[in-house]
């Protein structure tokens, strides 16, 4: 106990992470490290066709293996009604294939073996024949006339078309392009690419037939909406469902559906009576789970001659794969995107969105992309640069001229979306004064004489988190708000039970310090308890990053309900009227006489004895709490980024990277700081490595990390940060989310740079990811590749 | 088939009998319980199932439990000594090097090695040495840093160990 009257006790600020204490002895438990008695194991037997008709399944081979004790194929699963399962997006999603493999790697049959390689061994036993079906993988051919009809499941479907979803106002859209003196145009994908945690998916399930309950550990960033739909696709009564998503390696939003391996290991248990585990390989992870991107965008942008952005439209082709499997709120089927009106004071925005399904894995939102957020950013500050390349104007320049202004906030952009709070300007200056901007142009300069290709790439985003409002926002029906409980012991130490969890976030120490800081404990007083449905309220999850904007700010509510408690504890305590009684951190005293006044943990002693108490507490300083948030928090920044390429090879060296972050008010500086390092480390491997592509024939060519390529230490510099702090006016405490910040804002300022470098070739726009041979090809004035989708 | 392998692990014997396939990394997790090391990517790409062999960092996830008889394996569960951190473990707390922590064994198995022959490697020494692993959480800058602060702090114990800048 170290709740003290000796000034303020620690609460916001740098403070080492509880949770590495485990991580660095390699004791932390991932689902692969669960080790059960009995357990057996699974695993999937994929397809090798992105599309063709399932003729046969013959698994007596593979029954007959001494090692295997279930071989589960669609057909078992039918039997069942387990066969498909809704998707995130309301969807279906076969969980084993019964009439067609509708992508490569997509689930066919499922094997429970004594051990993981038997159950490998096991599925080269199964014989699958298959008709195999003439497939479509590029998004641009599968609203084609005659193209191959992906979901003939579906009563009716006659083609591949998902969804027609637009924001703005179109016909004052087309007035502002009518009007303008300046119109440009550019074509974009932002390609298909995968969130790759270094820990795949799994789960292991374990069903004890006497109590029928089901256990399962899994790779879950949304345990609780998990358990209600395992419940809803299985018949099992909630009560008997217990999700627990242990230590997890990386989300990044690969981790919130739910797979069919899971449902498979489930089943596998059923069926066995004993528990099942099943982990992917890393080629399993890349071609069959969560992707994300893929989204086909045409730009526009209206402006006067010196450089006034009027009015930004676009439209776009979403490729969401085999099954429409996103994981975003019900109303936005395009996510977020609808920010895409950027930092900027516009007259006029519109934007249309349609969706097609293709041969490939579903999925789409994940990787860190704030709901599509990743894509809006993209593409107007890709836009503003082509403007600035037309205009020959400087893109810095550019932007200030046009960022919003602080006066304007609260700020309703021409989408609707309503931004809480900014300093533009401020952001993009400082930004500026650390990157020497005005020597590095000047550099750049010479540099250019001597034929070396230099180039600055800035872009400006503003996030949307937090989701959120639960008036507007669901998944699959379900409310954004978050629950929590907040206890506290009668020694004044307290646990937390979250409904959020941490796949490196760290919430074990920053929601301790939210405790701390409402109530004047120590954070090492504070134990967070998260990641156990049977042990945490219902909440949603934890991406979008939204565990600080709306759990966060249940914490703090939680707290403040749990200040206000004691505050009766210690009117009663001191004889006086809690409104005479004063709030200082972890203490209440008697106003105009601060000698008399109770502590905390004072105050939770006496909360649990015999003390008479007044009417409103009944004992116990205990609290529990549902946010549902106001409006999102929208964090910004401006970020830098200098390259230099080679004119020969083509190869990108990203020199400097100069990130300026606005998340509000940060809980712990350190974690905010590391978060934002691995967003940048993200974008530059989205920029210049990363790209799922597939060959005419539907094959899968990123299927491993020899072909899907990650930044290492090499390719990333030391990153450069400052920050402004804007709180939030409407979060608790006036933070906003910040774990995406960076992967949002940091492709477009590296495309940004590689564009600006390649000017001396009068090259505008090249997609990513920008290797060296698609640089290269920029520089020799080749065509460069539109479309990932090898013909 | 199975076969006998016996294997030193942090300076325990073990003896097994196991498939002759049995991937190093298995042999860890599954049959010793050192569920420390980790598997990521079975392509040597990742560098999560990093432990020495024999003194050598190597990628667990493509050697053979059969090619480590007889020799000596030391993993993350071997880094702590009498119940006191290694100052890389300590240096990894200190600058955040570790978010999810699913690659810092073996990142920290690598940096241990790094600074056993060099002491005082700069950031280019300590990027290069890396540069075989993969992290998807923190950009590379904290374990950049995380290396560094366990070479300035070699013989550092719990008491000698700086208060975290605030």
């Amino acid at each position: 106990m170290t709740a003290t009257t000796d000034g303020p006790p620690p609460g916001f600020g740098r403070r080492l992470r509880k949770e590495d204490q485990r991580f660095v002895r390699g004791q932390g438990t991932y689902t692969d490290d669960v080790q059960l008695p009995g357990m057996l194991y699974g695993a999937v037997l994929r397809s090798p066709h992105p599309h063709a008709r399932i003729l046969s399944i013959d698994t007596v081979a593979a029954e007959a293996h001494p090692k295997v004790k279930a071989v589960i194929t669609g057909e078992t699963l039918a039997a069942r009604n387990l066969a498909w399962m809704p998707t995130l997006s309301a969807d279906t999603q076969a969980v084993l294939a019964t009439d067609k493999v509708r992508f490569q790697g997509q689930e066919v049959a499922f094997v429970v073996a004594e051990d993981r390689y038997a159950a490998r061994d096991a599925l080269e036993l199964i014989d699958v024949e298959y008709e195999p079906l003439p497939a479509v993988v590029d998004a641009l051919r599968a609203l084609e006339p005659g193209a191959p009809v992906i979901r003939d499941d579906l009563a009716g479907k006659t083609d591949n078309h998902i969804f027609d979803w637009e924001a703005g106002d179109a016909a004052r859209t087309e007035a502002v392009f009518a009007d303008a003196e300046v119109t440009v145009t550019q074509d974009m994908l932002y390609p298909r690419v995968h969130p790759a945690p270094l820990e795949t998916c799994g789960a292991v399930a374990d069903f004890d037939r006497v109590s029928g309950k089901l256990t399962i550990w899994a790779t879950s960033q949304a345990p609780h909406a998990h358990r209600t739909l395992y419940s809803m696709v299985t018949g099992l009564p909630e009560h008997k469902i217990r999700v627990i998503s242990p230590d997890i390696g990386g989300g990044f939003g690969n981790k919130v559906p739910i797979y069919p391996g899971y449902i498979c290991a489930i089943v596998g248990s059923i069926l066995t009576g004993k528990p099942v585990k099943w982990m992917e390989d890393r080629s399993e992870n890349l071609m069959s789970t969560c992707f994300a991107r893929d989204f086909h965008m045409h730009g526009e942008l209206a402006a006067s001659r010196d450089g006034k952005i009027r009015a930004v439209r676009v439209k776009v082709l979403a490729d969401h794969g085999a099954f429409n499997g996103v994981a975003q709120p019900s109303k936005y089927p395009a996510g977020f995107f609808g920010v895409f009106t950027g930092s900027y004071d516009l007259e006029a925005a519109h934007c249309q969105v349609t969706g097609v399904y293709t041969n490939k894995a579903p999925g789409g939102v994940a990787y860190s992309c704030s709901f599509r957020i990743t894509e809006a950013v993209y593409l107007v500050e890709r836009m503003v640069d082509v403007l600035a390349f037309e205009l020959g104007l400087d893109p810095a320049e550019l932007r200030l001229a046009n960022l919003l202004q602080p006066a304007q906030f609260p700020y309703t952009c021409q989408t609707g979306w309503v931004y809480d709070s900014g300093d533009y300007p401020r952001a993009l200056r400082l930004a500026m004064d650390i990157a020497g901007y005005e020597d590095l142009r000047k550099e750049q300069y010479s540099e250019r004489a001597r034929g070396q290709l230099m180039g600055i790439g800035i872009s400006f985003f503003t996030e949307a988190v937090g989701a959120g409002p639960r008036k507007h926002m669901d998944i699959l029906g379900f409310g954004m708000a978050d629950g929590v409980e907040l206890r506290i012991h009668p020694t004044g130490s307290a646990v937390l039970r979250i409904s959020v969890q941490t796949q490196g976030q760290g919430h074990e120490t920053t929601f301790a310090q939210i405790v701390a800081e409402e109530l004047g404990l120590s954070p090492d007083d504070v134990e967070v308890v998260h990641g156990d449905t049977d042990q945490t309220p219902f909440g949603l999850g934890t991406y979008g990053s939204r565990s600080t904007p709306v759990s966060g700010a249940a914490t703090a509510m939680v707290a403040r309900k749990v200040r206000e408690r004691a505050r009766i504890v210690a009117s009663a305590m001191l004889e006086v009227d809690p409104a005479d009684l004063e709030w200082e951190r972890g203490r209440w005293f008697v106003r105009g006489d601060p000698d008399q006044g109770k502590t905390m943990a004072e105050i939770a002693m006496a909360s649990h004895s015999n003390l008479d108490l007044p009417e409103g507490v009944e004992g116990h300083l205990d609290a529990t709490c549902v946010y549902n948030p106001p409006n999102l928090t929208y964090p910004f920044g401006a970020y830098i980024c200098v390259v230099d390429v080679d004119p020969g090879t083509g190869t990108v060296a990203v020199r400097r990277f100069i990130a300026v972050d606005d998340c509000g008010v940060r809980i712990n500086p350190m974690i905010v700081e590391g978060q934002v390092h691995g967003g940048l480390a993200d974008g530059i491997g989205m920029a210049l490595m990363e790209g799922i592509a597939f060959d005419a024939d539907g094959n899968c060519l990123g299927g491993s990390f020899m072909d899907y390529l990650l930044p290492t230490a090499l390719e990333c510099p030391s990153w450069e940060l400052g920050q402004t702090v804007t709180p939030s006016p409407h979060h608790p405490f006036g933070a906003k989310g910040v774990g995406e910040s960076a992967t949002v804002g940091s492709p477009p300022a590296v495309v940004n740079a590689v564009m600006d470098a390649l000017r001396p070739y009068g090259v505008r726009h090249a997609d990513m990811p920008l290797t060296p041979a698609q640089v290269w090809r920029a520089i020799q004035g080749r065509p460069l590749r539109t479309d990932l989708a090898i013909g | 088939m199975t076969m006998r392998v016996a294997v030193t692990v942090n300076g325990t014997e073990y003896a097994r009998e196991v498939e002759p396939r049995l991937l190093l990394i298995h042999f860890l997790r599954d049959e010793l319980g050192l569920t420390g090391s980790h598997w990521g990517c079975d392509t040597s790409n990742c560098g999560s199932c990093v432990v020495w062999l024999d003194a050598r960092p190597v990628k667990s996830c493509t050697v053979l439990a059969a090619m480590a008889d007889g020799r000596a394996v030391r993993t993350v569960e071997g880094l702590e000594r009498d119940g006191q951190l290694d100052p890389v473990q300590q240096g990894f707390i200190e600058c955040h090097g570790l978010q999810c922590g699913f690659c810092t064994s073996g990142m920290m198995m690598t940096a241990r090695w790094l600074l056993d022959h060099y002491p005082d490697p700069d950031e280019a020494q300590i990027r290069e040495a890396i540069s075989g692993q993969i992290c998807r959480c923190t950009g590379y800058e904290n374990i950049v840093r995380s290396v560094r602060w366990a070479a300035k702090h070699a013989e550092a114990g719990p008491d000698d160990i700086e208060e975290p800048r605030v």
